[in-house]
């Protein structure tokens, strides 16, 4: 999958020609980049900086309490150093003379022992509690964030992204970021309190010893460059795995039809074998890299303590240094490196997770090709016609340096008019309705609606006048019922009735086993190709749009039926705009006008029986249909 | 948003769950007890070096005797490296075996749900299985590598302090054990609380999957109907319900560790207290109660770490439940038994396409009536038989039986004579070529998803099936690479008529004996329609066919014309017969077109 993503988009070497098929798999702001698992200096440090920055906006909202809760960690770990010197206490003077009778002492450490455990108890609940919650309320920030950069970026985005994508941004990478966030922030803390606070003692006890230790740090912070950067390098290759894992699995499982008829098992097995053995490689890689690194922060620490011993020895021995500050001195350091280990702990899950997070941000960094108008219009209110639509000028092609798949044209569809498009597959037909529906916007000139330029109009209003049915009719999971009213939430079930009606969609919805509350199943599966055309006129109609584009609507219904939905329409269209991509004569004639398209052009325009008359390309079509359709 | 149709079971003892695995961790058991035995000669060594420190501060260093001061320090740095060594050594030995193990779950889980009837992907929401298969498995590696480790090795540990306590002391052993008590603790409130809960988190994170894979899929539909928000409310809720879940995982987890705090310091003051009343009573000495405390101490880290692998346990444990439930169901449309294919294969014949529906009944499973109440229908060899019927009669579903996408409810299917169900499913399927009212296609190039059925194929047999349906023009011309430029999602940036063309090629390619084409010619324009029928005409002279028709034109291909409707084949003739003698027929095929009505002739 990601060599292909990268490909690059269409130069200008192209054969003349092309299909107005969309060259998936690239879209402009799509980080290319963003597949590799070795990147450039510049990319790299591109990358980082955007998933910094994430980061930091994430964390904003919640400083404050984040704050709280670094001063109750600080709180416990206070309270706990305290326990061993008052056991200590305890020990050196208490018990002994508690045994001669004073048992004052005694009683005054071991309750002074209860009052350390029982704040630092409290402190610790405390900020498991508030980090656990600023950690929940980041994910779901960082989710939300998610999903809505993907609802806002347009078709031609998700037409290159894949589905599996988008999951496996909100659910494998979030769980990486979510492993740092939940398991590992109260062990980072309580180590760098550690660590800083053993360092500055051992600076008190001696300071040539000391620097021996700090010193020690030269290997240790290199060991860590090279971690982050090697296991960096793992961890991307994994989460590319990990994506194109859920996008194999997502189409092979979806398309389960095909691939069971085809008998794909052995081959979608195969293939998914082998991208197990990527992962597996790519898991392997990093936690050898993890394996070389803890090991390694380990064997510094281990040699920073014999060194310590052969110099402390010497020079005990010199008499430059006393047995007291020496004893205390190792034994000290022996805490000091401990918490080393949790340092990296936390290094590998951090790297993890960032990596995570630079998907996550490269994904959020698109800007979405059709935006939000910044200074929106509103549609005036008082127009006398609702719904001409307008081209004025209009080119589109799909990259800036490919072909055109419109030419420049103009149109002009007034207000209640019914037009049907014609022309050969690819001939720019559903391209036409695209642009009408702002799925695209157009590369020159500009689309209008009532004279407001489509991108000046806020979606929220743009979409309440224009509503494109498109071929491939969509059913979400529930029921017939729950999938009409994404038309208008509030419909009670008389208006859906009503609807169905107005199409004459209400016997073949009524006809299903359990009428509007029978479960269509996964993507609709449990219903027929007709069926769900009628579920999405139905559902169409519902939503009362001024232009309604119907891309092949009624294209698997039988002869009857789509008869009868289309005296329904006519009925239904009348007072509205309505653009007809059809197929079968019957259902253009009944249109007011009909353009002819061909390779991106309109090369005819006119009412039907106008053009039947003009002996051009749509009375050759319609000789064709008549020796089509009649009986024989 | 209950996508999950297996009602989740209550949950059993975690270990029962586990236990499961063990086929799969029996290959990689000698890396994996060698990683154990790693990361207990690293707490070895890790407790030695301390020891070791304490004898050259006790020994040379007060002594001022530097005699074997050397050798202690070379035993330290031996030690030390040794330490760092088996550190290397758990990870190393640990990293394969439990990708392994992750990866091999996930192939078999694969290959069952590759098998699984068609139903029950329709029931199964893709979020659900994506997230068992990915997230559920992930956690396992983790929990294999980590926290099973540690659990066992801590546990070995706390067994080993305490029995040393017990040699020191046995009344303060007693009292010791407090230091372990969190564990009853721990281990009570999971098996009661944290399973359920973790159980519910994987669950409510699989159906945030379904809502993201669905928002996705539906995404032109959305952007159409402007209804972007509706979904994200949706998608806010699951968010805020699996929010609720993971923020009462982190209120059990806080008193946990609060509680695995304040007990084991609990025991301290009371070893301290007890031991002070021994020495008052002559019965310990200061000594004793200081190895005591000491040991105590020591024993508190394992005991955390037991705490924190045995929640990580339970969440193991409820994943693996949830992977084993799809492992468990058992698909509806399997391979016969060997000893019947044996007995029905026919004699070594070339296949021939003779289909036959006997009284086939069907009935979708819940459904309060059947769709399919007595299809009894004949195509011969090398005949073309077009099925005819109104909107939702069922036509779909009996083009459904012949590749068993799922299997009659009653009657039989037959071909070459054979019950479909005795035949294996391999050959069975080589023998049809099928094209859906769905193109079905994947976002691989047009080459891979065209030769789907037949890997094989030459570049000339893809070409030839591409130019019967038409498709070879708009797929040479598709930018940059042609026949294996990547078509996007379900192949949904091309135009409907492209995807349906290609849906046929792929079912003409390698000339099946049978075909089985749903609609095949619905979503093409009247010129690329009629180039369409042409081609295909010529395949259909050679192979048996069925093929769902809407058209005349598309019926007047076939040999005869089956009509369905009441679940049932009414009448079967040619096309003139039909329309002849049929009524309903004639109402299905020649309704008169408004043209006839309106147009001035």
């Amino acid at each position: 999958m990601t060599t292909s993503m990268g490909a690059s988009p269409g130069s200008s070497t192209e054969p003349p020609g092309t299909t107005a098929a969309a060259p998936p798999g690239t879209y402009p702001g799509l980080d290319a980049a963003e597949d590799l698992s070795v990147l450039d200096k510049a990319g790299q440090r591109r990358v980082r900086a955007r998933s910094r920055r994430l980061f930091t906006d994430l964390m904003r909202p919640w400083l404050l309490r984040a704050g709280v809760a670094l001063a109750a960690l600080v709180l416990e770990n206070a309270a706990q150093l305290a326990g061993p010197l008052l056991i200590a206490r305890a020990i050196d003077s208490g018990v002994p003379r508690a045994v001669d009778g004073a048992s004052g002492t005694l009683v005054w450490c071991v309750v002074a022992f209860a009052v350390c455990t029982a704040v630092s108890a409290t402190a610790r609940y405390a900020f498991f509690r508030i980090s656990g919650t600023v950690g929940q309320a980041v994910l779901l920030d960082l989710r939300m964030r998610i999903f809505r950069q993907a609802q806002r970026l347009p078709v031609a985005f998700h037409d290159a992204y894949t589905s599996g994508r988008v999951v496996s941004r909100l659910t494998a990478d979030i769980d990486a970021v979510r492993d740092l966030v939940e398991g590992s922030l109260d062990g980072l803390l309580t180590s760098l309190l550690t660590v800083l606070g053993i360092a500055v003692l051992l600076i008190w006890l001696d300071v040539p010893m000391a620097l021996v230790v700090l010193i020690s740090f030269v290997p240790l912070l290199l060991l860590t460059r090279w971690f982050r950067e090697r296991s960096r390098r793992a961890y991307r290759r994994a989460r590319n795995t990990v994506a194109e894992i859920l996008t194999e699995l997502g189409e092979t499982l979806g398309g389960i039809r095909a691939v069971q008829t085809f008998r794909a098992e052995h081959r979608k097995a195969a293939r998914m074998n082998a991208l197990n053995e990527d992962f597996l490689e790519a898991q392997t890689e990093a936690l050898g890299v993890v394996a070389r690194y803890t090991s390694g922060v380990r064997l510094v620490g281990n040699t920073a303590l014999v060194l310590v011993l052969a110099i402390g020895s010497w020079r005990l021995s010199e008499g430059s240094l006393r047995l007291g500050i020496l004893t205390a001195f190792v034994l000290y350091l022996r805490k000091f490196y401990d918490p080393l280990d949790e340092l990296a702990h936390f290094t590998n899950l951090y790297v993890a997770a960032s990596t995570a997070l630079e998907k996550i941000a490269a994904l959020l960094a698109v800007e979405p090709s059709v935006p939000e108008p910044t200074a929106p219009a509103a549609l005036p209110a008082d127009r006398p016609e609702r719904g001409r639509l307008a081209f004025h000028g209009v080119d589109f092609r799909y990259t800036p340096s490919g072909p055109p798949v419109l030419p420049r044209f103009d149109l002009t569809v007034p207000a209640g008019q019914t037009v049907a498009v014609v022309g050969a597959t690819g001939a720019g037909k559903s391209t036409l309705a695209k642009l009408a529906a702002r799925f695209y916007d157009p590369s020159g000139g500009c689309v209008t609606l009532d004279g407001v330029d489509l991108r000046d109009l806020p979606d929220a209003v743009l979409r309440r006048e224009v509503i494109l049915v498109a071929q491939e009719n969509f059913l979400f999971t529930g029921t017939v019922a729950e999938n009409l009213l994404l038309a208008r939430p509030d419909a009670t079930r008389e208006d859906l009735r009503a609807a169905a009606a107005a199409v004459h969609a209400d016997r073949v919805i009524e006809a299903l086993p359990d009428g509007y509350n029978t479960q269509v199943s996964k993507r609709g599966s449990r219903l027929s190709a007709g069926q769900r055309q009628m579920v999405a006129l139905t559902r169409a109609f519902l939503a009362d749009p001024t232009v309604l584009l119907l891309d092949e609507a009624t294209s698997s219904l039988d002869i009857p039926t789509e008869r009868a939905v289309r005296v329904a329409l006519s009925k239904v269209l009348a007072g509205r705009t309505a653009v007809i991509i059809a197929h079968r004569l019957s259902t253009v004639l009944s249109a007011d006008r009909v353009l002819v398209m061909d390779g991106g052009r309109i090369v005819e325009d006119g009412p039907p029986r106008t053009l039947i008359a003009a002996g051009g390309p749509f009375s050759r079509l319609y000789a064709t249909w008549v020796s089509a359709t009649s009986g024989g | 948003m209950s996508a999950d149709p297996v009602t989740a079971r209550r949950p059993g003892s975690s270990l029962a769950s586990l236990r499961r695995l063990a086929p799969y961790l029996k290959p990689v058991r000698r890396p994996v007890l060698g990683a154990l035995a790693a990361t207990l000669a690293a707490q070895l060594c890790g407790l030695s070096i301390p020891l070791v420190v304490q004898r050259i501060i006790d020994g040379p260093f007060t002594t001022r005797d530097y005699g074997g001061l050397p050798w202690l320090i070379a035993l330290v740095a031996v030690l030390g490296a040794g330490e760092a060594l088996l550190f290397y050594a758990r990870r190393k030995l640990i990293a394969r075996p439990t990708a392994l193990v992750e990866a091999r779950l996930r192939n078999d889980l694969l290959r069952h749900l590759l098998r699984m009837h068609v139903s029950f992907h329709d029931r199964w929401q893709t979020g659900q299985l994506l997230s068992r298969a990915v997230g559920d498995l992930v956690t396992l590696r983790k929990y294999l590598a980590f926290a099973a480790l540690f659990l066992i090795v801590n546990s070995v540990t706390l067994v080993v302090g305490l029995g040393l306590l017990f040699t020191i002391a046995p009344l303060l052993a007693l009292v010791g054990l407090c230091s372990a008590a969190p564990l009853l603790l721990i281990s009570y409130i999971n098996e009661t609380r944290y399973k359920v809960v973790a159980r519910r988190i994987q669950d409510q994170s699989g159906d945030l999957t379904t809502i993201v894979e669905e928002t996705m899929l539906g995404m032109r539909l959305l952007k159409s109907f402007g209804r972007a928000h509706v979904r994200t409310r949706i998608f806010h809720d699951q968010a805020r319900l699996l929010r609720g879940s993971e923020l009462h995982i982190v209120r059990i987890m806080a008193a946990l560790s609060a509680a695995v705090l304040v007990l084991p310091e609990l025991g301290i003051a009371g070893l301290l207290a007890v031991g002070t009343a021994g020495i008052i009573h002559g019965s310990l000495t200061l000594g004793d109660v200081v190895a005591a405390i000491t040991i105590s101490t020591y024993l508190r880290w394992p005991t955390e770490c037991i705490g924190w692998a045995l929640s990580e346990t339970s969440t193991a444990a409820s994943a693996c439940d949830r992977y084993w439930e799809l492992r468990d169901s058992a698909s509806a449309v399997t391979d016969p038994a060997p000893d019947r294919t044996r007995a029905r294969r026919p004699a070594a014949a070339p296949p021939r396409g003779h289909l036959r529906f006997e009284d086939v009944h069907f009935q979708h499973p819940g459904a309060p009536r059947p769709l399919l109440r007595g299809v009894d229908l004949e195509v011969r060899p090398g005949e073309t038989m077009a099925l005819v019927g109104a909107t939702g009669s069922g036509k779909t579903t009996l083009t459904a039986l012949v590749p068993r996408l799922t299997d009659v409810t009653a009657g039989r299917v037959t071909l070459d004579g054979v019950d479909v169900r005795d035949l294996p499913l391999h050959d069975l399927r080589a023998r049809i070529g099928c094209a859906f009212e769905d193109a079905m296609l994947s976002s691989a190039g047009i080459r891979e998803n065209v030769a789907l059925g037949v890997p094989d194929a030459s570049e000339h047999d893809i070409r030839e099936a591409l130019r019967i349906a038409c498709a070879e023009e708009f797929a040479d011309g598709l930018r940059p690479h042609g026949l294996d430029t990547r078509i996007g999602e379900q192949g949904l940036a091309l135009s409907g008529g492209q995807r349906q063309r290609l849906a046929l090629a792929r079912a003409v390619l390698g000339r099946p004996a049978l075909l089985v084409l749903d609609d095949p010619l619905s979503a093409l324009d009247l010129h690329t329609e009629a180039e369409v029928e042409k081609a295909l005409r010529r395949v259909l002279t050679d192979a048996t066919a069925l093929v769902v028709a809407h058209r005349p034109n598309t019926a007047r291909m076939a040999d005869r014309v089956a009509v369905l409707a009441d679940g049932r084949i009414t009448a079967v003739g040619t096309h003139r017969e039909l329309l002849a003698s049929c009524p309903h027929y004639r109402d299905l095929m020649s309704a008169p077109e408004p043209w006839q009505e309106a147009m001035p002739r």
